[in-house]
């Protein structure tokens, strides 16, 4: 029974206590630039799901034959692979997606979400919590891609799924301002849920990036500058 | 004609086609290392360089090795192993031949690898091959558009450097602090640059 409730946790937390996009800041890119229609965030978000709980499979059953020390390309090698099938898939049958997506479907490689759920978790974890990770991270990345994509779709274009709602169109909202707008006033909300029910909000894309460890570039992980100067010039040495 | 050409490819990647402002590439950086004026300029002078050096190999071996054996598909695999192998590269040689270079760019190298602003650029510029019908795209445009989207993504990220450092002794609401008034302000930036649009296509008339 506590099996059963701790695999459920595994999947919901990145639905709404972990979610990626509002919560922890990962995937920005594509979140801001395919959100331009609802039909487009729900493509991009099952692509996106689809290669991340493939990769968290694979990664999960490997994780005791990678080296530590090149784990990273081993793990970009990995997605590449994935996100090209997924790229096959989608180009045979949803052409009309493909050709919205453009660029942002073969850069769901270089997502951070999928590295960064690779190095936390899958890496350190056995195959089906992994999966169920990657399928609750992915589901949480859909759902907030999908909240912007209404939001956008229905100011921008006036429109929900291409129904007639509105009948004002204010083309900002699909352009890239409206993009940057939409998404810091909805992560506004998330911080003010998430200061309401006491828990600590991400202040920097920093903090959640796969790349925190390795990258020393930061200011955001050290506010103090000596430190980071210091740091700098330690890894230099 | 083909002068004309490379200046208005060039000034469309900084201008027109911002990959940060217009393109929505590359957000990560923008967001997490434009708090200092100089970790800016730095983390820029990083990306502009391995898009540059990235195009030099990604475009050849696309247009003469992938194409003519029927490899296209794999282009995002190809791409990013180039990448990750071109970043360890001169991450190696930095450290090893130019330490004081490596000093102020090397930091900024492992996060190059997963900045979608430089897979992006090699792939973008792929694509103006196949659909650009006003002039032939060749490897000295395919260069140059490189150099000017790691300009164009200097000139974001010290504009909103600029940006951020007023906002720091604003009265923000609470619950805009942080991320959400830097997203808002970053909204305001890219309308700024909406301006742009047109501006090159009427400055240098090519067709």
């Amino acid at each position: 029974m506590a099996e059963k409730k701790s695999y459920l946790q595994e999947f919901t937390k990145g639905i709404i206590k972990e979610n990626p996009v509002l919560c922890l800041m990962l995937g920005t890119c594509p979140t801001l630039a395919v959100t331009t229609s609802a039909s487009n965030a729900i493509g991009m978000g099952v692509a996106a799901t689809a290669v991340l709980v493939c990769s968290n499979a694979v990664i999960s059953l490997l994780r005791k034959v990678i080296p530590d020390k090149i784990r990273i390309p081993a793990y970009i090698t990995i997605i590449a692979g994935f996100v090209t099938i997924v790229q096959m898939i989608v180009k045979a049958f949803a052409p009309a997606i493909n050709d919205s997506l453009g660029i942002f479907l073969p850069l769901i490689v270089v997502n951070c979400i999928i590295l960064g759920r690779a190095e936390m978790y899958a890496s350190k974890n056995p195959v089906l919590p992994s999966i169920l990770d990657g399928l609750g991270m992915g589901v949480g990345f859909t759902a907030a891609l999908l909240c912007m994509g209404i939001i956008r779709e229905l100011f921008g274009s006036g429109t929900v799924f291409g129904l007639q709602v509105l009948p004002v169109q204010i083309l900002i909202f699909i352009l890239p301002p409206g993009g940057f707008f939409v998404y810091g006033v909805l992560i506004a909300l998330a911080n003010k849920l998430n200061t309401k029910a006491g828990k600590k909000v991400v202040d920097s894309p920093c903090q959640g990036c796969p790349m925190s460890k390795t990258c020393k570039s930061f200011e955001c992980a050290k506010t103090d500058s000596e430190i980071s100067d210091k740091e700098v010039a330690e890894n230099a040495g | 004609m083909l002068v004309k050409s490379l200046v208005s490819v060039f000034l469309a990647a900084i201008l027109t086609e911002n990959y940060v402002l217009c393109k929505s590439l590359g957000i990560c950086p923008f967001l997490g290392v434009s708090k200092k004026l100089n970790t800016a300029v730095g983390m820029s002078a990083a990306v502009t360089f391995v898009m540059v050096l990235a195009t030099a190999v990604t475009f050849p071996i696309y247009q003469y090795l992938l194409v003519p054996n029927d490899l296209a598909y794999l282009q995002t695999i190809v791409f990013i192993l180039i990448i990750a192998g071109l970043v360890q590269l001169v991450e190696i040689v930095l450290k090893k031949y130019i330490p004081a270079l490596y000093q102020s760019l090397g930091v900024y190298l492992p996060l190059i690898t997963t900045n979608c602003a430089i897979l992006g650029v090699t792939m973008l510029v792929l694509q103006k091959v196949q659909t650009t019908s006003a002039f032939t795209y060749t490897y000295g445009h395919a260069l140059i558009n490189a150099l000017g989207a790691g300009i164009g993504f200097l000139v974001a990220m010290v504009m909103f450097a600029g940006v951020r450092s007023r906002l720091e002794s604003a009265d923000v609401p609470k619950s805009l602090q942080g991320l959400p008034i830097t997203l808002i302000s970053a909204s305001l930036v890219a309308l700024s640059f909406l301006g742009f649009s047109g501006f090159v296509d009427k400055l240098i008339p090519l067709a």
